[in-house]
């Protein structure tokens, strides 16, 4: 139906001077194959979006279904069966507090640590900025898989191997986030900061008091794409997390699905799956600006 | 006053450095340092057993099959990667930044959806889609046509992981590239419709060659991003069918689990070299801006 109606509409408007193409093209006049550019658009996005229905679809089936019908599109009869077994027999309900605990500690590790570094970087004039920049832009640069071995033997000698604690610890002062605070902090103006200082407020009141109520976007931006590197991360909790009693959901969930790998119990599987997905599909629904900012701002999740 | 000062900042600065030396500087140096060791798992609590043995584990590195079959899987999962992944966040980002007119903001949503998803949870998803049994082999099966064990195939595997790690990444080349499109000053395009440039000449003569600085950027932060993959082989196949879809990442991941923690480092350190070289080219990208 798509191809017919583009096919018509692109008839008529076919001139010698103007070239036939169903590429995307930067103009401003429309071109006359928009309904084939919506079309593959839909398609796109459709097939984007598939993994995530055949996720909850999975999830809303019952044991014997998926048995006899693996490759089935939708439930033949709903039941939330798996997400009870989930939490009443797999430990989910641990999982899910750790990762909540993990991501409370490294949100608000970030927020205050980037604020403070983010403010000093932009804000004040001392021996050792560059140096201390150049920590930060190391600290971007430094890939999680060529440290994670000489952070785990770290973590074990502080004693924290196994804990929410040692999980959280390496994430809660981001690079990342320390950058989006100094980006921000340069641009509120000095004067204001330089008032203050005349008045013969010190340094942690004009922080505090003049600072920080400014810093609001930055502190909002930080905490969402903390949350989300914390939520997500798996690597790092997959090395440290050795016992039930400490995996995050993404850590419980892989090891849950690899001892499941052969009893094909993907309805439980898929249930922890939503229960992962979820939430951080719900904040981002609702403050996608943030998660975009985030990304475009800095090219770096 | 001025050491004041410096004191006062530095303190602000404290809980970032803290972190970054512990996590971050002593790590990468220490890296460095088992690599040159016979460090085992073993040793963690007798470190005085652990002998200085200069480049043998580097020398062993390259000997060792596994881990040159390895580079070569990574450098696959870069070259097919990269280009596939910025190919599809390129053509989309064109044609929400000037080819349709509604629902642009839905349409953003949908495509960036993904970039925020957990991975393990659709990785999950994706071995049940290529089951043999799964939703993939059956859309085969109703055009006629038998759908293999895709994830137990030695030459299938490799593509399946491949598609698992652009979905999850073209929204993040997409978002760059729209940020790059909407700086293209509008007028040139005036400029050049008026001068009877057609559309494709626009394309090729303005739009690329002024989108040059984001095209790189994303070209980089992608190479970062495929040259440690680790999460994609290692939900989906850990690794196999006989090692097909192992990366480097996840070879220092096995060794460090059998404990061999000096030729892990070794490995590690190896990404860490090849990471840093195509960082500094990142650095240089992003230093105008800030």
């Amino acid at each position: 139906m798509t191809a017919i109606t583009a096919l018509q509409s692109t008839e008529p408007a076919t001139g010698p001077a103007d070239e036939p193409s169903a590429e995307p093209i930067p103009v401003r006049h429309r071109s006359v194959s928009q309904p084939l550019l919506y079309g593959a658009l839909l398609l796109c996005a459709l097939l984007t979006l598939l993994p995530f229905v055949w996720v909850l679809s999975g999830s809303l089936r019952g044991l014997d279904e998926i048995r006899s019908d693996p490759g089935a599109w939708l439930p033949h009869h709903v039941t939330f069966d798996n997400f009870t077994r989930l939490f009443r027999t797999q430990g989910f309900g641990r999982f899910l507090l750790n990762s909540v605990v993990v991501a409370v500690l490294v949100v608000v590790g970030n927020v205050v640590a980037a604020s403070a570094a983010g403010y000093a970087l932009a804000k004040l004039e001392f021996a050792g900025r560059r140096l201390a920049f150049a920590a930060v832009m190391t600290a971007m640069m430094v890939p999680v898989t060529s440290v994670f071995i000489t952070q785990f033997v770290i973590t074990v000698d502080l004693g924290l191997a196994d804990t929410l604690t040692g999980i959280a610890l390496p994430s809660m002062a981001l690079p990342l986030s320390v950058f989006v605070m100094r980006q921000y902090a340069r641009s509120i103006p000095d004067e204001l900061l330089e008032a203050a200082r005349i008045d013969g407020a010190g340094e942690f009141r004009i922080f505090f008091r003049i600072f920080l109520p400014l810093a609001g976007p930055a502190v909002a931006t930080i905490t969402i794409m903390s949350f989300l590197y914390s939520w997500n991360n798996f690597i790092w909790p997959l090395v440290v997390a050795q016992s039930m009693s400490s995996y995050t959901l993404p850590v419980g969930l892989a090891a849950t699905s690899q001892a499941a790998a052969h009893v094909t119990d993907y309805g439980l599987m898929l249930a922890g799956a939503i229960v992962v997905m979820l939430p951080v599909l719900l904040l981002f629904l609702f403050l996608q600006r943030y998660f975009v900012r985030g990304v475009a701002g800095t090219g770096m999740r | 006053m001025r050491t004041r000062r410096t004191a006062v900042a530095w303190l602000f600065l404290a809980p970032f450095m803290v972190l970054f030396l512990l996590f971050t500087a002593v790590p990468t140096l220490s890296a460095l340092g088992f690599s040159l060791t016979d460090l085992r798992g073993t040793d963690l609590r007798h470190p005085f057993a652990v002998n200085f043995t200069g480049v043998q584990n580097y020398l062993r590195l390259f000997q060792d099959d596994s881990f040159l079959r390895d580079i070569l899987n990574t450098a696959v999962f870069v070259a097919v990667g990269v280009p596939l992944t910025m190919g599809v966040g390129f053509a989309l980002a064109l044609v929400l930044d000037s080819g349709i007119r509604r629902l642009r903001g839905a349409f953003r949503t949908v495509f960036f959806a993904p970039v925020v998803t957990n991975v393990v949870a659709v990785a999950l998803i994706w071995r049940y889609a290529f089951n043999e049994n799964g939703t993939v082999n059956r859309v085969l099966g109703a055009v006629g046509l038998a759908g293999p064990n895709w994830l137990d195939d030695q030459h299938l595997a490799m593509p399946v992981v491949i598609a698992l790690g652009v979905w999850r990444n073209f929204g993040t080349a997409m978002v760059l590239f729209l940020a790059g499109l909407q700086a293209v000053p509008r007028d040139v395009y005036e400029a050049a419709s008026l001068d009877g440039a057609g559309k494709r000449r626009q394309l090729w003569h303005i739009t690329l060659p002024m989108l040059m600085p984001t095209t790189l950027m994303v070209s980089v932060l992608l190479t970062v991003f495929y040259l440690q993959v680790f999460d994609e082989p290692y939900l989906l196949t850990d690794g196999g069918p006989l090692g097909s879809t192992e990366s480097v990442a996840l070879y220092t991941y096995h060794q460090f689990g059998v404990g061999e923690l000096g030729v892990s480092s070794a490995a590690s350190f190896v990404m860490l070299v090849l990471v840093a070289l195509v960082s500094v080219v990142q650095f240089r990208l992003l230093r105008p801006r800030s």
